[in-house]
């Protein structure tokens, strides 16, 4: 399960994240509700971390403390070397509802994190950033319209736009094509797979969508029932060059397989193999 | 019909439709007009006291529209307030909700004795204490109801509250607001009215209607409530006007 972190006498691979036995419960009236139990995680540089589990089991509390939102119990985030204790600039974040703020244009919301993150930065040049990624998910031509005014994966294309657009070094994704059909689903991991090409960052993504976490993923983690532990780390074993086809090979189905087995395991429930002996 | 032509020509038509009607009811019944004035006994009543028209419908306009914004101004503290802090909600809400509960007529002798002949004073208070109710809750539920991903959205990139509050939450309550504040236009009004009805100091269209009583001048009864219905419906609009310029992003397209 441990990737190896140091090949010997080589130089180290830097994780860029790191979350060392973090264990969160959240206080309830009906006394502490325990989500996450000592887990563990570490993403290298540039990497692609996707997190399954089963639902409610703490894959949102999880992005939240590695965005520095929030503070766990016990246990470590670190990114980039340092111990997250609060919110930094480094970090993008795209969700499931894209909450992109109605009353900007698309092209003004994509601009947002860069007032906050660089104000000094000149309009022209935050516009040609913008455009330079609306350009790579296809938006260009939408760039005036209201938000309202564009479909919902087209918006989520905006929000992933805006999630990157001051280059930060860790993109967190919580179910972002969670709500989008099938088809568009499979348009934006492709849209995604294109981005990463361009953009150097490390991304986790949160999904319960078992083919989608292989088709993006470097690595797959599979967090227990709740509270969540690190229940098994699948390496993605796929060419970087993946297309739609390449989830549908018998190496591919193969580790589809091994997920919806941990999958069972971490709902609680026997596996196929298990109830047949 | 050319949709602008519509939004003028329907509404115009409406309210042609409606004095007809009065008119209709007045002839029908043979109404005299101690009982009920008809429409057209207001012309000659407007142009007999055009002058105090004017000089009393701009002392209740103004007294309204200042009610009105010390009415915005507190409102939307008392809302910003409500909206950040649960605790402060739930010691604000009974308060502001019994105070609300109080007839505002019964505030009026409270007032006039306190304030003793600070006539502008009364009336500006007592429109203000009537309006800002609507604007206090709306602010409050618009802002404690935003959803938490606009915040975390920010709120990752390390960006202070206030940052957050001018890029997001307040822009986002704007709509919440502007229905409150039509609410609050036509609450104002009410509120000046009654001070210038109950408390007599002669001023304002709130007088000149106690002054069609007393004289048994039916007729300018009729035409100050038409007059009011008309000042309201302006003010109303100026708060439609604002509404467009600042929260128009709100407005769907018709479908």
């Amino acid at each position: 399960m441990a990737r190896a972190l140091c090949q010997r006498g080589a130089s180290c691979v830097t994780n860029l994240i790191e979350i060392k036995g973090v264990t969160h419960a959240y206080q309830t009236p009906q006394g502490p509700l325990p989500v996450l139990d000592n887990l563990e995680l570490a993403v290298p540089e540039g990497e692609f971390a996707a997190v399954v589990g089963p639902s409610g089991c703490g894959k949102s509390t999880l992005t939240r403390l590695v965005a520095g939102l929030m503070r766990p119990d016990q246990g470590e985030v670190w990114l980039h070397g340092s111990l997250v204790k609060s919110p930094r600039k480094t970090v993008g974040m795209a969700f499931q509802n894209p909450v992109l703020l109605e009353w900007r244009t698309i092209l003004q919301n994509v601009i947002l994190p860069l007032e906050i993150v660089a104000p000094q930065m000149p309009r022209r040049a935050r516009i040609a950033r913008a455009m330079e990624l609306l350009d790579l998910v296809g938006l260009v031509g939408f760039e005036h319209k209201r938000p309202s005014e564009l479909s919902g994966g087209m918006r989520q294309r905006a929000s992933l736009c805006r999630a990157i657009v001051h280059k930060p070094d860790v993109l967190i994704m919580d179910e972002p094509f969670g709500a989008l059909d099938a088809f568009t689903r499979e348009d934006l991991w492709q849209t995604m797979r294109d981005l990463r090409r361009q953009e150097p960052f490390t991304c986790v993504l949160i999904t319960h969508d078992l083919r989608e976490s292989v088709f993006l993923g470097d690595q797959v983690i599979v967090l227990s029932g709740r509270p969540a532990r690190t229940q098994y780390v699948l390496d993605v074993d796929l060419p970087a060059d993946r297309t739609i086809e390449s989830i549908y090979t018998p190496e591919a189905s193969a580790m589809l397989a091994i997920l919806r087995e941990q999958i069972q395991i971490a709902q609680g429930r026997p596996t196929a193999q298990r109830a047949a002996s | 019909m050319n949709p602008r032509l519509q939004r003028i020509v329907v509404p115009l038509a409406s309210i042609l439709g409606f004095l007809l009607f009065w008119e209709a009811l007045v002839w029908v019944n043979n109404w005299p007009k101690y009982k009920m004035a008809a429409p057209s006994d207001l012309p000659a009543a407007f142009w007999r006291y055009r002058v105090l028209f004017f000089e009393m419908g701009w002392q209740t306009l103004w007294r309204t529209v200042a009610g009105l914004g010390i009415a915005v101004i507190v409102g939307t503290l008392f809302g910003m307030i409500m909206g950040f802090s649960r605790i402060a909600r739930d010691a604000l809400y009974p308060l502001l909700v019994g105070f609300n509960a109080i007839p505002k007529a019964t505030l009026v002798p409270v007032i006039a004795l306190m304030f003793i002949g600070q006539h502008d004073f009364n009336t500006v208070l007592l429109a203000f204490l009537i309006s800002f109710f609507p604007i206090a809750v709306s602010v409050g539920i618009g802002l404690s109801t935003l959803e938490p991903e606009y915040r975390d959205i920010l709120r990752s990139l390390g960006a202070s509250k206030i940052t957050i509050f001018r890029k997001i939450a307040l822009p986002k309550t704007l709509p919440e607001f502007f229905g409150a504040l039509k609410v609050a236009v036509t609450l104002a009004f009410i509120g000046t009215n009654l001070v210038e009805i109950v408390s007599p100091h002669g001023r304002g269209l709130g007088a000149l209607f106690k002054s069609g009583e007393t004289n048994g001048d039916y007729p300018l009864m009729f035409a100050v409530l038409i007059a009011l219905a008309f000042l309201g419906i302006v003010l109303y609009y100026a708060v439609v006007a604002l509404e467009r310029i600042f929260a128009g992003w709100a407005e769907r397209a018709a479908s």
